[in-house]
Parts: C-alpha cells; structure tokens; sequence
C-alpha cells in the first residue's frame, strides 16, 4: 500500500502552519503503512546558502568530532541534523561530512530538508518536531514496505539531487536495470531501493536538461511498473500516475493551497477543504505547480 | 430523521445501528461528517434510507440489499460493490471499481466515474451521467453500464453478456466489445433507466456497445489448444 502526502501552500500566510498541517495529513494515513514514515520540506530558500541534512545512527559522536573540522554548527533533530553554509564552501562542508563513515547525507539544496526513520507517522513526527516547522510546501510518506527492507534509507521521500525529492506509492518492476543503465551514467545510487531509482532517473533526466515536467512524461515510457509519484522541487510541486492508475489519488486545490493524498481521508482537517475543488488525477498526465 | 455524526460514532457502531433494522423498517438515518472513512454504510439488508453528508473512502455502500444510500459528496474506491439490489446516489464523483462485481440494483454517479466502473458487473444497472475512465465493464456478465459522457480506453474489455450504453465518445474498446444496435426494445430499457435514475436525456442519442462473442465461447476449431 503505503500512504503519500503532499501541500503546496499558494498563501504566505499558511506557511508557518505547513508542519501541523502535513503532519496531520501523513498521521491519518497511518494505517496504510506502519514501516517507516518520513517529511520533506521546503521553506525559504536563500540563493547563496546550501543547506544540508544529514543522518546517522551514532551522530552525536561524528557531530563531535565534525565540530572541530569545520566552522558550521549542526542544529540536531534526533538522529538527523541541519548544518547550512555559504554556497562557495559547500565542497570543503561536504569533505567534512564524508569524512564521517556513519553520515548519510540525506538532502542538499536551498530550502530542501528531510526526516525520515523507521516507524509510525506520528513516532517520526515527534522525534523530529515536525508539527512545529514551518515552509512553503511539502510532501510526507508512510511505507508499507515491498522492494526492499525496513530500513532508514529505505524510507521516503529520497533526494537525488539538489532540492529534489520523491515519494511514492506503488512498485517499480524495471528498477535493477534501470539502475544498472543510471549507474553507468554516473549517477550515484544509495540503496537497493526501487523508489530511490526513480528519483535517480528523474534527476538524471533534468540534469539532460528537460524540465521536471519532460522528465515526468518521460518517465511514463522509462518506468515500468505501479505508481503514483509526488515529487517536490525548491519551487513546485508535482503528480504522476501510471497509465493503469491502480494506486489511488486525490487531489484538492483552493486558492490558498494545492493538496494531495492517497486517500480523501488526509484531507478533511485542511482549512476550506468543504469549498475545495477535489478531483482524482488522471492516468498517465502530470500534474505540476510552482510558486 | 435519526441522525449519527460520524466524528463522534465510530464506523462499526453506525453500521451496526443500520444493521439492526429488520426487513419492513423504512426509516431515514442522517450521517453528518463521515470525513472520507471507509465502509460506510456496508451490508444493509433493510428498505431504509441513508443520506450521507459529505465525502467517503473506499467501499461505501458495499453489498447492499433493499436499502437506498444518497452520498452527497464523492465516493472512493468500490462504491455500492457487490452491491444485491436497492439504489446508491451519488452526488459527485467516483472514484475506480465502482459498482464492481455488484449483482442488482441501482448505482446511479451524478459526476465522473473513474477506471473500472462496473468491473465484473453481474447484473446490475449503473447510469453514470458524466465520464467513466479506463477498463471500465471489464469482464461485465450482466446488467447495464449507461454513461452520458465519454468513456476511457478499453470499454467492455472481455464483456460477456453486459449491455452498455454510452452517448459521448469511447476512446478505444476492449477486446471483443463492438458497437451494435439500437433496437426499440433497447430504446425501452434505457429510457426506462434513465427515468429511474431521474436524468432527462433522449435515448436515440446513445450507441450501445457489446460483446462480439467470440472470446468467450467455446470454438470446436480451437479444441486442440484445451
């Protein structure tokens, strides 16, 4: 099964609710995942900062031992942590934090942030906080796992590139060779997760140069398999679902807001949501927004 | 009018309360705020009435019997499935398998219905007045699909004995679905139908779609491939 989530917030003003607001949406849709359970947010991004979450299951020792090679503090979240710094010294930031075998580095970008770990959606909301934050979109996943184990980085949303993240609903059949053809580009795959594939691939499709809109539809040929894909981008927000469209959708839009959830349920708390027009996204179109 | 507000009554006991009425009960039940749960309204077996007040998930009015379920709002995945007999209105869409499998009675969707609308149907009648989406009467025996829009890709794939009705466009047919056509005692039915679902619409606009029959009966010519 597993459950998906996404707000896109047209309105300013809602931004410092994005937090409880896709937190309630990703809880209620507990029961179609108890896996793990993970957040990606985006809030304002700054063009010459990089921020970078990171990860690890012995963190605060390679926290401690990171803080005398770089000048960047570390704000932790449980087994996560954000560390920000100028665009120009990102690459001896990076040198540091793979300096540490135990982090993974789990986004990088300007607004992106991601908090993902084993267990139920609201078990990962409170560890992180994540009622509280606050930004202008994002997209949350609860996992019933398929593809590949029960694991932190075998949870949703995954980034592949910078601000860029995905979740998904569903089981792609072609991601072995897929991976296999990424790999030989040079694309740098973490896992042996088929979600993570699809991510890569849509990354890799951008870097080409097609917009994350091309790289959409060209991945309706490329992918083989059930989804239902929301992705997030610094700017937009956006949907996909296969041709045969098995795994459910909703989508309802105001002019305060886009929302997105696998099931109507995840819906029913959000402001004006009984005056909202409320559809199912068609097979095989994408759907994008951008601010 | 007995009303149940569903953000404080669970699921299980709204159920349990329709379905504890015996088989000449006729009364009215209002369900305010079902807040898209699941299974709402499943397995009545009562000539009562249930008016539900907003959006459901998946399998609303599930297997019904003699009851007549209004939804005003959308309905998720599998609404009135199985369903035996006795009316389902909905108010908006519909969301995939509507109506699947469903043996008798009326499923009426007053907005679009998506894939696999009457999916197995086994003899009901379904009068969708705007669109369905893909497969939809894939493998339909019997009953009646109506759909006063257009229909998606594959209509009647594998159809055995179903009858379909579409006034708008179809996108494509499934394997062994053909056009056919319209005789008088077909213009009756369907102008009977759609009186029942209570849609103004002229019957001699509609083209009826079919079985072809050659995909499921049995060939002598083809006895070597058994």
């Amino acid at each position: 099964m597993c459950g998906i989530v996404g707000l896109f917030l047209k309105n300013s003003e809602l931004h410092p609710h994005l937090g409880v607001h896709l937190s309630d949406m990703l809880s209620t849709m507990s029961d179609r995942g108890p896996d793990s359970a993970g957040i990606a947010l985006y809030s304002d991004a700054s063009p010459d900062i990089l921020k970078f979450t990171v990860q690890s299951s012995h963190l605060q020792g390679a926290l401690d031992r990171m803080a005398g090679k770089t000048p960047f503090a570390f704000e932790r979240k449980d087994t996560h942590a954000v560390v920000q710094c100028p665009q120009e010294d990102a690459d001896d930031l990076l040198t540091v934090l793979r300096s540490e075998p135990s982090i993974r580095i789990m986004s990088v970008g300007q607004s992106i942030e991601i908090y993902k770990e084993v267990g139920l959606p609201d078990t990962v909301i409170d560890r992180f906080g994540l009622r509280d934050v606050s930004g202008s979109h994002g997209v949350g996943h609860t996992r019933m796992a398929t593809e590949s184990a029960v694991t932190t980085l075998g949870a949703h949303p995954f980034s592949t590139g910078s601000d860029q993240c995905l979740v998904h609903n569903g089981s792609l059949s072609n991601h072995n060779n897929l991976r296999r053809e990424l790999i030989r580009q040079n694309v740098t795959i973490n896992t042996d997760n088929d979600t993570e594939v699809g991510a890569a691939y849509l990354t890799w499709k951008m870097q080409q140069g097609a917009t994350l809109g091309e790289a959409l539809e060209a991945s309706l040929n490329d992918l083989d398999g059930f989804y239902t894909f929301v992705v997030g981008t610094k700017n937009g927000f956006g949907v996909l679902r296969d041709p045969i469209a098995c795994k459910p959708a909703v989508l309802a839009e105001t002019d305060d807001y886009v929302a997105f959830g696998s099931e109507y349920r995840a819906l029913v708390n959000l402001p004006g949501i009984a005056a909202a027009k409320v559809w199912e996204p068609e097979p095989a179109t994408v759907y994008f927004w951008e601010h | 009018m007995h009303t149940l507000d569903m953000s404080t009554v669970e699921v299980r006991s709204v159920n349990d309360t329709l379905q504890a009425e015996n088989s000449t009960s006729n009364k009215a039940f209002l369900l305010e705020n079902p807040l898209g749960a699941h299974a709402i309204a499943v397995g009545l077996d009562a000539p009562v009435h249930v008016t539900v007040n907003g959006s459901t998930g998946y399998y609303c009015a599930g297997m019904n019997q003699k009851a007549t379920i209004q939804v005003n709002g959308n309905v998720g995945p599998g609404v009135a499935e199985n369903m035996m007999s006795g009316t389902v209105l909905v108010d908006g869409d519909a969301s995939q398998y509507a109506g699947a499998t469903a043996h008798g009675g009326l499923l009426v969707i007053k907005g679009n219905a998506s894939s696999r609308c009457g999916i197995s149907l086994k003899g009901a009648n379904i009068v969708v007045q705007g669109d369905v989406g893909h497969m939809s009467a894939f493998m339909a025996q019997a009953g009646t699909l109506v759909v006063l829009g257009d229909a998606g890709e594959a209509l009647g794939d594998s159809i055995y004995e179903a009858q379909l009705y579409v006034r708008g466009t179809v996108k494509s047919l499934g394997a062994d679905c053909i056009k056919k056509d319209m005789r008088p005692e077909h213009v009756t039915k369907l102008r009977n139908l759609l009186s029942q679902a209570q849609i103004d619409a002229n019957p001699a606009d509609f083209t009826r779609y079919g079985s072809a029959r050659k995909l499921y009966n049995f060939d002598i010519d083809n006895a070597g491939a058994y």
